[in-house]
């Protein structure tokens, strides 16, 4: 039952051949003592935190998660940053990508994406994209310290194929990106792989707790790409929000009861 | 309106509710006839279904008629008489295009809570089946949210009564889908059953109607036993029987072509790996169903089919796999597709192939639900399967 198969070997290479940046080995596995002790309080933490949750589904995710990062402190060889799945270049750099194959044309994909103004729609986690030039953009992201942003250049458009960018240096957070896309096997449609490389402030550490607290860009990035293949494919999200349950007080007259 | 509702481990109660509204252009309103108390909610019913949460609508087996359409829905209007079927499809995704609704890319909204529980990709969503499975109010109330209201409810345009069309919502396509995937051999394959509850018994006169030489059912309680040789199956009691010599006695020695599992384990919904821990203390007392499958495989013969409609959630032990690589055994298995399935089998039921109501031993109104929910977990009163209705 695994389900990523870069995890067999518990590293992080070139996931999706023949396209795109280099292999990138992950640094895997050593964690300074500080980040060993911090994990290891966190662990706990998470673990008490578990057991203490009245709603089952919180007591397992967060007693398993916290025991994985107890062990893994314990050890000390090897870091969350495998177990979460988050991934690093040797300098550092995070690394997040997914992907996804959506029944649409690449080239009507790809259009979608090159509207860079509209990419706030699709990565949820950007606040705007102002459009400079036909090269130049300003992105914007809320943070927890107030809105970041920096100046990205696009680094090659290929219409239909790929498309990506680079943020200028000095600027705000350090990153890059690429969106590829492949035509699938048979009559599928197209095969959308997004890669990301970022900075994250606070290091590995930093990533973890945000991995942990749920904001960490690999989960918002199988989101969004999720969130995009059902707006192409079925036309919007499926939803259960307003509707009718045990939680909600039963209005006094009730409308179709009269059809009875 | 009613409504059945979960009110934590272990209790069902009925309540009055708000009336569900269309939430979407593609959702229709359906008011419901007749609904039915599944096996798989007693996992509900006990909590081994994790992500439930108090104030959640039960029910997955129902049909009625619609009442509300949204602006998008094409193929149906008010007044319709349909069949809906439990699982959630969009019909546009790549597996629903392959007739694989049951596995639909787009239909669970909490897809994530799903992959991070089952360590994999999920499935569609389920109606009155947890949050992981997308949270969708049920059917076991006297109104229902259909949403993708083109793709799930098929049209009941004859005269035939709910009670012989309700249970193709469910355990009839459940049973067929798991007698079609023995691909049996008309005339020749033998087939036993594991499991005489309402799956079983489906899957053992689908079986037939597929054309099985010989069925031989397998279970501890009379009455369901009963119930299958009335249809012409062979039975063994396990807690009578050896029932691997039984099968070996029944079958000359060759064990049977296929073995349906329509036992299942408790749906646990543990995830692997990290999840274990939290289910080994569970799975102490889900032992005896893991026999079920491992009888399964120890008693099928060389080349056969393990079919196994019966849920399973998650990691087994001590699974013969030495039994099965011997044999060359062909495993199969999954939530059902349950929309290819209705029209063929409307079909069966029209021309007087197969009357499903032969399954039901108990009916009642929503306000007897609570009640019947126990009859039907301790298997009381001869309890095989409930129909409710909800205008009683
Ligand atoms: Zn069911
Ligand atoms: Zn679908």
């Amino acid at each position: 039952m695994t389900d990523d198969p870069r995890d067999v070997q518990g590293n992080a290479g070139p996931e999706v051949e023949g396209a795109g940046e280099a292999s990138e080995p992950s640094t895997g596995a050593h964690m300074p003592t500080m980040e060993r002790s911090v994990m290891g309080t966190l662990g706990v933490a998470l673990m008490g935190a578990g057991l203490r949750s009245a709603r089952p589904i919180q007591k397992i995710v967060l007693g398993s998660v916290g025991a994985g990062l107890a062990a893994m402190a314990a050890t000390g060889r090897n870091p969350l940053a495998n177990a979460l799945k988050i991934r690093q270049s040797a300098d550092g750099d995070t690394l997040v990508s997914d992907a996804v194959t959506i029944g649409r044309p690449a080239a009507e994909l790809y259009a979608v994406w090159r509207d860079l103004a509209g990419l706030p729609r699709l990565m949820t986690h950007l606040e705007r994209v102002e459009v400079l030039s036909e090269t130049r953009s300003r992105w914007t992201v809320k943070a927890p310290t107030g809105d970041v942003s920096w100046e990205a250049e696009i680094t090659a458009d290929v219409p239909g194929e790929r498309l990506a960018w680079s943020s200028l240096p000095g600027e705000g957070i350090e990153n890059s990106g690429e969106v590829l896309f492949r035509p699938a096997p048979g009559d599928r449609g197209t095969e959308l792989i997004v890669r990301l490389r970022y900075r994250p402030p606070g290091g590995t550490t930093g990533a973890v707790i945000a991995r942990i607290a749920g904001e960490e860009p690999a989960q918002q990035l199988r989101d969004d790409l999720m969130r995009f293949k059902r707006e192409q494919e079925f036309g919007s999200e499926p939803t259960t929000e307003g509707q009718s349950s045990g939680r909600e007080p039963a209005t006094s007259s009730s409308p179709k009861a009269g059809q009875a | 309106m009613k409504a059945i509702i979960w009110q934590g481990v272990n209790k069902v109660g009925v309540e009055n509710v708000p009336d569900p509204a269309l939430l979407l252009p593609t959702d229709a309103i359906i008011k419901v006839t007749s609904t039915a108390i599944c096996g798989s909610d007693l996992h509900l019913l006990d909590g081994v279904i994790p992500s439930m949460e108090k104030g959640d609508i039960l029910g997955h087996e129902f049909m009625g008629e619609v009442v509300e359409v949204g602006r998008d829905v094409k193929k149906l209007s008010v007044g319709d008489r349909v069949v809906v079927p439990f699982n959630l499809a969009c019909g546009v995704c790549d597996p629903c295009r392959r007739g694989l609704f049951s596995a639909c890319d787009n239909s669970n909204p909490n897809h994530r809570m799903a992959e991070a529980l089952y360590g994999a990709v999920s499935g569609g969503g389920l109606f009155g089946y947890s949050h992981m499975y997308g949270g969708y109010a049920g059917g076991q109330a006297q109104y229902v949210r259909v949403p993708f209201a083109d793709v799930g409810p098929h049209k009941i345009e004859s005269g035939l009564r709910d009670e012989q069309v309700l249970f193709l919502t469910d355990i009839f396509p459940t049973g067929y889908q798991a007698a079609e995937n023995c691909s049996i051999v008309p005339g020749r394959d033998v087939v036993a059953v594991f499991g005489a509850g309402p799956v079983g018994q489906f899957a053992a006169r689908s079986a037939q109607m597929l054309g099985a030489a010989h069925v031989i059912v397998i279970d501890r309680v009379q009455g369901r036993l009963a119930m299958a040789e009335a249809a012409g199956c062979q039975t063994i009691n396990y807690e009578q029987d050896d029932v691997l010599v039984a099968l070996r006695e029944a079958t000359g020695g060759r064990g049977p072509d296929h073995v349906i599992d329509a036992v299942g384990m408790e749906a646990h919904g543990h995830g692997p790996g990290a999840l274990v821990d939290t289910a080994k203390q569970k799975l102490k007392l889900s032992f005896d169903r893991i026999t079920a499958l491992r009888w399964a495989i120890l008693s099928c013969g060389k080349g056969g089919t393990v079919s196994m409609p019966g849920v399973y959630g998650g990691l087994i032990d001590k699974l013969p796999m030495g039994a099965a690589f011997a044999k060359g055994l062909t495993f199969k298995m999954g939530q059902t597709h349950t929309h290819r399935h209705i029209a063929p089998l409307l079909g069966r039921i029209e021309a007087g192939e197969i009357d499903p109501s032969f399954v039901i031993t108990h009916r009642a109104s929503l306000d007897q639900a609570p009640e019947l929910y126990k009859t039907f977990r301790d298997k009381h009163d001869g309890c095989v399967k409930v129909v409710l209705n909800p205008w009683a």
